[in-house]
């Protein structure tokens, strides 16, 4: 057990340390600019006092694309859902375009989701609309007169390739299929900002490549990508911007890394038994 | 644009939970038919009431002793009674051929002479005010002397006075107990039906929750997402609405219209007319669903 707690010591000073230095550089790069997404101090208690987050400080600059990564429970979706105003942080605020949360009314909040677009693990298509009734949704919401609704809509969902789908239900449809609808209706407001929680959790590595590159292609063309995902694979190929979550905190925000730090096989043995608390029970084998 | 989308959406919705709605439209349908059975129930019984009251009078009874003239003065001293409306003469034999003519001749047959009294009938012009002018009328031989009023030697010959009002406050707080009930039972009944439809369209609102938190996160107000949901309100209302009026309107030709013939009651002045009964019921149908809906789902609108 204190083998395991001192790793993950170890690690978190590491990733300070790391991240310090990341920080300074991107503030130097982008001197007056207000950065997309702020987080500053950033504490969330949930009743019960289960902590989904614990002084988180990021901020997050135009046109980037970023990865979350942590285990489940180390507040990767929380973090997504405050920027969402789904949920208040307990501590701290958070800015987006350099607007504190804190200062939109309830009322308000519709008009700030319009300009963030959201994915999930599980689609939340809406079941009993078409393909290109769920994207026209986001549109209508917006209140885009019908003629924009026509045109914007095949269009978008030509660009995530499933032009003939267009009239199928959901339910008509595969899981990779079901997030490019997602993301079709994520991205056809063309937000500056696109929150992605999990999107490739349910679906295979191939088909998880297809959803990265249309979530790319999106970064492309200027828009703010964040994804939290704890897909391993997805993380090292892209090289992207890393923030490692782990128990609320950050602790590792790496400017294109991998999902983990290199770890060689007899260090993960200690920490696997570590963490299972075999070594440390009396049971040398 | 707007409209034309929320109205899309309400009708896409009530296909698609067509068992709820036709129970919220049922439900609005019983609760739009007792209305429609109470409001003239009640209205007839409170006109029945009135219509007591419209009778108020008192009978004065004459001696036997009493001659002509002396009747004629009594008539004229009455008439000249304060709060007086009318005064009519009944003779013993009139009075006797509306008792026989109300209760069968034998008995007066047998009887062999005419035992009723002449009488006047006075009425009031304000029936409120009847206990003052029944005071107004001194019986000499009661030996009362009523605060400044003096007896005039006219009112020598009464021999009693009916007051009538005992029977009509009889009468009125029957009716008025029977109004009470009413009263109390439509509102009870409405409540109930209040209650009904607003658990049948949280119902539906229930099994659209997840459908509400998407639209929520993708953007949509609080009124974006409760248009449709109180246009479909207003439509379960109006059909539920229209089947009452419709299943009134057959009532009242088959039933109450054939029976009007019969009993005069059914046809009291005061009862509201069918038509504005009916915009009445709609409103009330329209009114209940849209509040209904639209309100019942604030708690699953808090994401």
């Amino acid at each position: 057990m204190a083998a395991g707690n001192s790793e993950v010591a170890a690690l978190a000073q590491q990733g300070q340390q790391r991240r310090a230095e990341q920080m300074s550089e991107r503030s130097r790069m982008r001197s007056g600019e207000v950065p997309v997404v702020e987080l500053r101090d950033v504490s969330k208690v949930y009743g019960g006092g289960t902590v989904g987050l614990e002084r988180v400080s990021l901020e997050i600059g135009r046109g980037e694309f970023i990865f979350l990564v942590g285990p489940t429970g180390c507040g990767k979706s929380t973090c997504l859902r405050l920027l969402m105003k789904e949920i208040e942080p307990s501590e701290g605020e958070l800015f987006i375009a350099g607007r504190s949360l804190k200062v939109i009314k309830r009322n308000r909040v519709a008009h700030l989701r319009r300009n963030i677009g959201n994915v999930f693990q599980d689609y939340k298509l809406l079941p009993n609309r078409t393909v290109a009734a769920n994207v026209a949704y986001a549109l209508e919401v917006v209140g885009q007169p019908r003629s924009e609704i026509r045109r914007k809509v095949p269009e978008i969902i030509r660009l995530v390739g499933l032009s003939t789908k267009l009239h199928n239900y959901p339910d008509e449809l595969s899981g990779g299929e079901q997030q490019r609808v997602s993301i079709a209706r994520a991205f056809v407001n063309h937000p500056p900002l696109l929150l992605a929680d999990e999107p490739t959790g349910n679906l295979d590595p191939e088909t998880s490549i297809g959803i990265m590159q249309l979530l790319y292609r999106i970064n492309r063309t200027g828009t703010t990508v964040v994804v939290a995902t704890h897909d391993r694979d997805m993380v090292d190929k892209m090289r992207r911007r890393v923030v490692e979550l782990y128990e609320g905190r950050v602790i590792r925000d790496e400017r294109s890394g991998l999902y983990s730090p290199d770890e060689s096989t007899s260090e993960f043995a200690i920490r696997l038994r570590g963490e299972f608390g075999i070594g440390a029970e009396g049971h040398p084998n | 644009m707007r409209l034309g989308f929320f109205l899309k959406e309400a009708f896409r919705a009530l296909r698609r939970n067509a068992a709820p709605s036709f129970a919220a439209t049922m439900t609005i349908l019983v609760t739009a038919l007792l209305l429609g059975v109470f409001i003239p129930i009640v209205q007839a019984t409170t006109g029945g009431a009135s219509q007591v009251r419209d009778r108020v009078l008192l009978d004065v009874y004459v001696k036997d002793a009493a001659t002509e003239p002396q009747i004629q003065r009594l008539g004229t001293a009455l008439k000249n009674l304060d709060n007086v409306g009318e005064v009519e003469f009944i003779s013993k034999a009139t009075a006797l051929k509306a008792e026989m003519k109300e209760r069968g001749s034998e008995a007066y047959e047998v009887l062999g002479n005419n035992p009723l009294p002449d009488a006047f009938r006075v009425t009031p012009d304000d029936p409120d005010r009847i206990d003052a002018l029944a005071d107004a009328i001194v019986v000499p031989d009661s030996g009362e002397k009523r605060g400044s009023i003096t007896s005039s030697p006219a009112f020598a010959i009464i021999d009693e006075i009916q007051n009538k009002e005992e029977e009509t406050q009889k009468i009125l707080s029957a009716t008025g107990g029977i109004f009470v009930g009413a009263i109390v039972l439509a509102v009870l009944l409405t409540i109930a039906s209040v209650a009904l439809v607003a658990n049948t369209i949280r119902l539906s609102v229930f099994a659209r929750r997840r459908e509400i938190e998407v639209m929520k996160l993708v953007g949509a107000t609080n009124w974006f997402i409760r248009w449709p949901f109180v246009i479909e309100g207003v439509v379960v209302g109006v059909m539920g609405g229209i089947l009452a009026i419709l299943l009134l309107a057959l009532a009242k030709v088959t039933v109450i219209d054939s029976l009007q013939q019969t009993f005069d009651f059914l046809s009291t002045p005061e009862t509201l007319g069918f038509l504005p009964l009916s915009l009445v019921l709609l409103f009330a149908c329209v009114a209940v669903s849209a509040i209904g809906s639209g309100l019942t789902l604030g708690r699953f609108l808090r994401v």
